[in-house]
């Protein structure tokens, strides 16, 4: 999926950019090498560089830099010194199981917590010691927070009244946000008349009204049932891809993480095991916790035999397998080698020592017919349990429990974590 | 969150459920009637020993010794009764007003604390409670007579050379009364503060609410239920009182209760039973009218949301 944005980008019709009437919707990408991209919403849709500096789309994101950060608590959710450079414009998703401290980081950077020691910097300007009141930054809750006293247009108003805006342009700009996250007409409503996605839109619609440079969202999707949450997810980088604006976003989930975000920051116990594009986390998990929490992943125990193009060579259990490795490794050194199921296929007639590939032999312990796929439990020689997931199609010979076939993958996804 | 109310899981005997069915919907009564079971023993006893009394001695003001309306004739040019009626009002509004301004804060406060320190100053707030109102009273004749705490302290320092009049006064009331009813007031709020989801002020903030905003615009609204809750019961309190100002209060502050105590030691019963049924219907005329308010109906009701 990438970087993600591009393939939705044509679906952009945006009559309603709160941000104004600049014509061209940009999307500065992931890594800060990374492409950019200029889509064309109006005639012409080049930015022309200074011609309406505020307005501009490459100037319209925060950039967030975390240095050091640190909140030390007797409880569950301290954090314990993060380092982050989040560029302008990018969707970032702070990934963790509860605890690890990734909603406690978001609520620093909101001014709702003050760290114990390191430094935040928004746009080169430290916040530390600025209430949130000053920060300027939307803010999307799990429970959406909407004030039940007040209707839709009084909610979504309510920033702007905080900044002095006359009636006539709060009226306008509430029309046009609720038309961005499509819920017009909803004005007169009070909160408790919504659908609990309807109250999202609305908290949506009042965090980038006023047209913040940053968007802090803790779990918004969390409280919503699967299908509401998957249209709320597309819709969500619909809005990202729109505004232009720096995107910082909370969730467990890691499915959710891997669709929406431009780069996630996974984190455990404080700090950030890895981050990196969502392919590069998947691909490429830098240790055992990551691997294990984004997507599935068997782990191959084994012995290091030596290095071979770059590549480990390894025992596991009687079988010589090649994986990737961040560093080289010194024979005899104990390692763990992790496959995704799905990278995995049986190979019965393939041929032994095929270039590129790892192959072992293994026995179907369970076999489980799961629609879209099959999923099959194996056992190694050394009784290691391995999970294969196959696509399923109607020509493939389901395998017998009981069965010893030979499976084989790519060693370009095999990692020593 | 949801809309009505909550029905306890209790097992009806047969002849409920059969009647539940027949009554089918509309029928609060066939719906209810296992509940009903259980609070008619409180009612029959609220009947015999509280309602009949009360509605004998209220009938006396207008059959005693045989029927007519000549005591609220009276009362319509009694000027004792207007000037007592006017002094009960200010009053019970002053002390509602005391009692608002000085429990708010502390409602405020209250509802923001966690653990031992929620614990304690609840505790401080519950204490005059479970004292009794003569008792405070007379703690507050110790603090303000002529040579209580309050006027020694200020003589030993020199402030005054004669004692300052505190005790019988108005003032004295108010100060009292609002003591006492305080508790009365704090408790609703910081029951509705307390149900607030922490996260309305904090997205407020973050809106770009300064923290006056954050309390004007969405704490203070959100609390108006117990608002009107602790200052309905403080107020409809403050109207019966008798023991404070009779203790603490002077002879020209005298309230509606003292002067309906001071009738029945005239022996005169129909007069003090006419009295009392006036200030009852000036209570309930009040509640009725705050009934009609909007948003008040609701914040009778337990939870809101």
């Amino acid at each position: 999926m990438g970087a993600g944005l591009s393939a939705d980008l044509p679906q952009v019709d945006s009559p309603h950019v709160v941000a104004g009437r600049d014509p061209a919707i940009h999307v500065q990408s992931s890594d800060s090498r990374a492409m950019e991209q200029t889509q064309s919403a109006g005639e012409d849709g080049r930015i022309t560089p200074g011609r309406d500096a505020a307005n501009s789309l490459l100037d319209r994101g925060a950039k967030v830099s975390l240095a050091g950060l640190e909140k030390r608590f007797d409880l569950i959710g301290a954090v314990a010194g993060i380092s982050l450079e989040i560029g302008s414009g990018e969707f970032l998703t702070l990934l963790g199981p509860s605890g690890s401290g990734k909603t406690t980081t978001l609520m620093m950077i909101a001014g709702f917590e003050t760290p114990t020691g390191g430094d935040i910097a928004i746009d080169g300007r430290s916040v530390i010691g600025t209430p949130p009141h000053k920060r300027n930054i939307g803010m999307v809750f799990q429970n959406y927070a909407l004030f039940p006293h007040l209707t839709v247009a009084e909610n979504i108003a309510f920033p702007l009244k905080q900044r002095g805006m006359d009636r006539a342009a709060r009226a306008r700009l509430v029309t046009d946000s609720l038309a961005m996250v499509r819920l017009p007409g909803y004005q007169a409503r009070y909160p408790r008349q919504l659908s609990g996605g309807q109250q999202q839109r609305v908290a949506l619609a009042r965090a980038i009204v006023f047209q913040p440079r940053l968007l802090l969202m803790d779990e918004p999707l969390g409280a919503l049932d699967k299908q509401l949450r998957e249209s709320l997810q597309l819709e969500m980088r619909r809005l990202h891809a729109e505004l232009g604006i720096t995107f910082i976003y909370v969730t467990h989930d890691q499915e959710e993480a891997l669709i929406m975000s431009d780069r996630i920051a996974v984190m455990n116990e404080g700090r950030i095991a890895q981050v990196g594009p969502p392919e590069a986390l998947y691909d490429r998990p830098c240790d055992r916790f990551v691997a294990a929490f984004i997507g599935e992943s068997n782990f191959l125990p084994g012995v290091a035999r030596g290095m071979e193009d770059g590549m480990v060579v390894a025992d596991c259990g009687g079988t010589i397998l090649r994986a990737i490795a961040a560093a080289p490794m010194s024979p005899g050194n104990p390692l763990t080698l992790t496959v995704r199921p799905e990278r995995m296929h049986f190979a019965n007639g393939v041929a032994e020592d095929a270039a590129g590939q790892n192959a072992m032999r293994a026995t179907v312990t369970e076999a489980v017919f799961a629609g879209e796929r099959c999923r099959y439990l194996l056992r190694c020689a050394d009784g290691t349990a391995l999970v294969l997931k196959e696509p399923s199609r109607a020509a493939t010979r389901r395998r017998q429990v009981g069965e010893e076939l030979r499976i084989a993958w790519s060693v370009a996804d095999t990692v020593v974590v | 969150m949801s809309a009505g109310t909550p029905r306890l899981p209790l097992p009806l005997p047969a002849w409920a459920a059969k009647r539940t069915k027949v009554g089918a919907r509309g029928s609060i009564l066939a719906e209810h009637s296992g509940q009903f079971l259980l609070v008619a023993p409180l009612v029959l006893y609220m009947l015999v020993f509280y309602a009949a009394p009360v509605l004998a001695m209220l009938a006396r003001s207008v059959i005693d010794p045989h029927p007519t309306l000549h005591n609220f004739a009276r009362l319509s040019h009694d000027a004792v009764f207007f000037h007592v009626f006017a002094n009960t009002v200010l009053t019970a509004v002053i002390v509602t007003a005391g009692a608002l301004s000085l429990g708010y804060p502390v409602a405020l406060a209250l509802s923001r604390m966690r653990g031992t320190a929620a614990t304690v100053t609840l505790i401080i707030v519950l204490l005059p409670f479970w004292t009794s109102v003569l008792v405070r009273s007379y703690a507050w004749m110790v603090l303000l007579g002529r040579h209580g705490l309050i006027n020694e302290a200020l003589r030993a320092a020199g402030v005054i050379d004669t004692p300052l009049r505190l005790l019988n006064t108005a003032f004295a009331v108010d100060l009292a009364m609002i003591h006492i009813l305080l508790p009365y007031m704090i408790l609703p709020i910081a029951g509705v503060l307390r149900q607030l989801d922490p996260a309305l002020p904090r997205a407020a903030a973050g809106l770009g609410a300064t923290p006056w905003g954050t309390f004007r615009q969405v704490v203070l609204p959100l609390s108006m239920p117990g608002v009107i809750a602790g200052t309905l019961l403080v107020f409809v309190l403050s109207l019966g009182f008798y023991i404070t100002p009779a203790l603490v209060g002077g002879p020209r502050d005298m309230m509606l209760s003292q002067l309906i105590a001071q009738q029945v030691d005239l022996l005169n019963w129909p007069y003090a039973a006419c009295l009392s049924a006036t200030l009852l219907l000036a209570t309930l005329a009040l509640l009725g009218l705050c009934q009609a308010l909007p948003g008040v109906r609701g914040a009778l009701r337990p939870a809101i949301r």
